[in-house]
């Protein structure tokens, strides 16, 4: 097709749409990190499994494996791993409930929707805060 | 209502009220679990030990263990679903996610009946 016969509003279309999938120009939207942190968090959490259970069976066993459970949790390094599923737990529970209430077609408007994706990070990260503050 | 010829494999829909269905199990667990533990508090490995063999709460947990294993499942298997294309290695990848949750459920069931 020559230049010419392009019409003026596919000219507009063309000018219009930067088409990239770059992901430092993206800006997401607030529900968009809550969508994407309910993945990571989700896949923190199956990832590090096997560390929780461990913990429970130390804590569990005996007496004397409930000695090195409080040892092995006084570690900073896995203060710090802790702290994090902590609020991945926290994150993928209150997103989850958010969730639960969208598919019931509840609050599926933009503003109500971004006030509870808003709503979401902070109440999972101020219960992390608390927990963490109170557990350690 | 409009009526949809539903094409596929047809777990689709089974799968998402399962996903839901078992974050329900786990989040009442979640409240259940946090609200007994500061009512009761307990201390040391006795007290810890005496909570969890409550036989109401290992009924309990035993339900969140399988709930856990079947949404966790669901929710890595959407993950390669969507990151990894090659059938082979996906095929792989869900092969080793079955092996290690059904492994984990275990190890957790078993922490439980030992009590």
């Amino acid at each position: 097709m020559f230049e010419g016969e392009l019409h003026m509003s596919q000219l507009a279309l063309k000018k219009e749409r930067p088409k990239h999938l770059d992901l430092t120009k993206i800006r997401l939207p607030v529900p968009g990190i809550v969508s994407i942190l309910h993945r990571i968090s989700g896949a923190g959490l199956f990832l590090m499994l096997p560390l929780l259970i461990h913990l429970f069976d130390l804590s569990l066993a005996s007496a004397e494996s409930f000695e090195r459970f409080k040892a092995v949790v006084a570690s900073p390094l896995v203060k710090l791993i802790l702290l994090g599923l902590t609020w991945a737990y926290l994150h993928h529970f209150c997103a989850g409930i958010r969730y639960l209430f969208l598919d019931l077609n509840k609050g599926i408007e933009l503003k109500p929707a971004r006030a509870s994706a808003r709503a979401v990070l902070a109440v999972s990260l101020t219960l992390t805060v608390i927990l963490g503050v109170a557990l350690w | 209502m409009v009526k949809r010829v539903v094409v596929g494999a047809h777990y689709g829909l089974k799968d998402w009220l399962a996903q839901r269905m078992t974050a329900v199990i786990m989040a009442l667990y979640t409240v259940v679990f946090a609200v007994s533990l500061l009512a009761q508090r307990p201390a040391g490995y006795d007290g810890w030990r005496a909570f969890m063999s409550q036989g109401w709460l290992r009924f309990a947990s035993f339900l969140f263990v399988v709930a856990l294993l079947y949404h966790a499942w669901i929710g890595v298997r959407d993950i390669f679903m969507d990151y990894i294309k090659p059938t082979a290695v996906r095929l792989a990848l869900h092969v080793v996610v079955i092996v290690l949750l059904v492994g984990y459920a275990g190890w957790a069931v078993q922490v439980l009946w030992r009590l």
